[in-house]
């Protein structure tokens, strides 16, 4: 089935719910799995999941539920004060999981910091994940053990890493691929535009992955374009696809249709993937200030794993002992990172200063030892143990 | 030894670069078939092809921003930015990404970026061609700032911030290109002066002159002439302006007592001012006299017809000089 339900204009401040604020040609959204969880067949599409088992299927189910549960469990705990900030992803899991689960390991991932799901699905240790949130780090983990950029903070800036890392590819003769993460309002910056450019000049293996969640913190993705988003790509001379992005089996074969082309040597493909923040910005946002509490509604009504769950449950599939196996896992995952997240030390003092350079800096090397000289000012000399907070 | 031209000596040691490391690529605007608008490319593409030697779409953040993604899968990117002041709409991929990704990863992702970039005035060129951006860039943690002098040390440094683990911007003093010197092309970078150490130019006693880039040669003409006057310029080439080479400043000043700082960059919170408390700190009682600045104006870069007013010249530079000395200048009598 192929829908042109948008759903792109959002309806706060009393605009038009329709695909009429972003004009053009247009394109239809690309489904496999209604909201109502039918699976509907699309002649294009379909041969890129054919594949795609039971037993896959309930895979994926896990992989959603289990990533909705660390976006809660870390929202639990910014609650709690373990986490400075925690940007939930609540409601963009298949857009996630969908695209992720197409890749190789050898392919790359450039990120934005929203992308949690995707690092939980490519093996990121849990604790890793909230690292940057912690405030313990400025990026959790080590690239290239998983093939993932670490988190990128200035909007859009990663998608010409992604662009010169698929031109290292392309010059390097390898048939991997890479591929970026970015937001709606990403699409306005510069940055996106010049990565779109450079990749269609150059014809990189790289995949332009739009989650289009509707807002840029309170900005309506109307305020970033005039068009659907997948129309930009066209101007690029870039291959695009419009997919529900609440819709796990569809992203996937959109993904792996992109993949193919890269690794063919056929360029970028943009994707948009159609989805909704059903949650704040991040926990220090507050959407009822700027959110038509309707238009969650709407939304909740697509949830990205109720179609899954309908779908197993039509197939018969969604047994009470699967249930409880994906409720244990879920339980597991949360445990462990909760038990990862308290007991992650704070970094040493002296550890602001390590990595800034990979060789020696005198300017820093001098401030170091100053302030190591001043910190050991505090010690005592006679070597007795220090009373806490003495002065 | 051969004679050739600052452009020509950073040619060869990009040749070189090219030569020696298959990680290594250049990418810019009009870097391929033209060779650069200033020529400093030209011939590379040629003989190294378009994937060694990239012409980009014209987009400063994306020339950088790309690289950054090449470093990240272990090239050792050198990108030219056409002119100083381009470099500004790439000014975040520098500083917010360039800079820090290191840090960010702690150490898991290397980038021995160089971004060159011609600077300075005195060509007699529009706006946006003759800036003096150094500052910016200096004050940035996770780079490295230098600038060559001279034609052999263009050869090297060059080479040098290539095979840096870390980023390098490296200023090229544009008005300084077609200047000849005496270039070793066989030299071996790693046993020449590592790009990090300020080089006393010009021996003396009574002042400490410190200067950098465009300015090395006037300062070298400003101790000749104050010599005719019976007054010994030590003048030091910082070629490091991050770190600034500290060491051979201190020395030089715990000798003389005195020291001028010239540049062509606006002097409010430059490289002058850093230097000049640095200095201060580490050897107060040494001092003579108040370290003077002799720079440009905090203006933006004037038209041609009057940018020889804003560059520092031979006689703004012995007035300095003068003025470090106690002797008669064109400050006399003025308190504060």
């Amino acid at each position: 089935m192929v829908t042109d339900d948008a759903g792109q204009g959002g309806t706060a401040a009393g605009q038009d719910n329709n695909a009429g604020h972003q004009g053009g040609a247009g394109h239809n959204m690309v489904q496999l799995i209604t909201p109502a969880g039918e699976r509907v067949s699309h002649p294009e599409y379909d041969p890129w999941v054919r594949d795609v088992s039971d037993e896959q299927l309930c895979s994926l189910y896990e992989d959603l539920v289990v990533i909705r549960r660390i976006d809660k469990e870390a929202t639990a705990l910014q609650r709690q004060g373990e986490l400075g900030l925690w940007p939930p992803l609540l409601g963009q899991e298949a857009s996630q999981v969908g695209s992720v689960r197409s890749l190789r390991d050898d392919d790359f991932i450039f990120p934005s910091y929203r992308e949690n799901g995707v690092a939980y699905c490519r093996g990121v240790d849990l604790p890793d994940i909230l690292r940057v949130w912690r405030g313990a780090a400025s990026g959790g983990w080590d690239p290239y053990a998983v093939n993932m950029a670490i988190p990128q903070i200035v909007i859009g800036a990663q998608t010409l890493h992604a662009t010169g890392y698929a031109m290292g590819i392309q010059n390097d003769g390898a048939d991997s691929a890479a591929i970026v993460y970015f937001g709606d309002g990403a699409t306005s910056e510069g940055d996106v535009n010049e990565a779109m450019v450079f990749a269609a000049s150059f014809q990189v293996p790289l995949v332009f992955f739009c989650q289009n969640n509707h807002w840029a913190i309170s900005e309506p993705v109307r305020l970033q374009s005039h068009t659907q988003l997948v129309d930009r790509g066209a101007g690029f001379g870039i291959p695009s696809m419009r997919v529900d992005g609440n819709d796990v089996l569809a992203v996937m074969a959109a993904t792996r249709v992109a993949l193919d082309r890269a690794r063919r040597g056929g360029g970028p493909t943009f994707i948009e993937a159609v989805t909704y923040r059903m949650g704040p910005h991040t926990t220090a946002d507050d959407p009822t200030r700027y959110r038509d509490p309707n238009e969650l509604e709407d939304w909740a009504a697509k949830d990205p794993i109720g179609r899954v769950h309908a779908l197993l449950d039509r197939k018969g599939l969604f047994t009470e002992e699967f249930e409880a196996g994906v409720r244990t896992k879920a339980d597991a995952v949360a445990r462990e990172l909760r038990a990862g997240c308290v007991g992650m030390p704070d970094p040493e003092p002296l550890d602001v200063f390590k990595h800034v350079y990979s060789t020696p800096n005198s300017w820093l090397d001098r401030q170091q030892d100053h302030y190591s000289r001043y910190l050991a000012s505090f010690g005592d000399p006679e070597g007795a143990t220090q009373e806490e907070g003495a002065r | 030894m051969t004679q050739m031209t600052f452009a020509r000596a950073i040619n060869s040691g990009l040749r070189r670069s090219l030569d020696n490391d298959p990680k290594v690529l250049l990418m810019g605007e009009d870097i391929g078939t033209l060779g650069g608008v200033f020529r400093v490319t030209d011939g590379l593409q040629k003989d190294f092809g378009n994937h060694r030697v990239v012409d980009t779409p014209l987009a400063e953040s994306g020339i950088v921003g790309t690289a950054v993604g090449l470093a990240y899968r272990g090239y050792r990117p050198v990108v030219e930015i056409q002119f100083d002041g381009f470099v500004y709409p790439a000014f975040d991929q520098i500083v917010s990404q360039v800079a820090k990704m290191h840090y960010r990863s702690r150490g898991a992702v290397k980038m021995p970026i160089t971004i060159r970039i011609p600077f300075g005035g005195g060509i007699g060129s529009p706006e946006h061609h003759s800036e003096s951006p150094e500052a910016y860039f200096a004050h940035t943690a996770g780079l490295r700032v230098v600038t060559p002098a001279s034609p052999q040390d263009a050869h090297t440094m060059i080479q040098q911030a290539i095979s840096c683990d870390d980023p390098v911007v490296f200023f090229e003093p544009k008005r300084r290109y077609h200047d000849k010197g005496e270039v070793d092309e066989s030299l071996d970078p790693t046993s020449a002066p590592p790009m990090g150490q300020a080089r006393v130019v010009t021996d003396g006693s009574d002042v400490t002159l410190v200067a950098y880039g465009p300015l090395v040669k006037t300062a070298r003409d400003a101790a000749t002439a104050a010599a005719d006057e019976g007054v010994s310029v030590e003048v030091i080439d910082l070629r490091s302006l991050a770190p600034v080479d500290f060491a051979t400043v201190e020395a030089s000043v715990r000798k003389t007592g005195r020291l001028v700082i010239t540049h062509e960059a606006g002097q409010s919170g430059g490289l002058g001012a850093e230097v000049a408390a640095s200095i201060t700190e580490r050897c107060f009682y040494h001092l003579e006299a108040a370290p003077v600045r002799v720079t440009g104006f905090d203006v933006p870069y004037p038209y041609s017809r009057v940018e020889m007013h804003h560059l520092p010249d031979l006689d703004r530079i012995l007035d300095g000089v003068d003025r470090a000395l106690g002797r008669p200048n064109s400050l006399s009598g003025l308190e504060g």
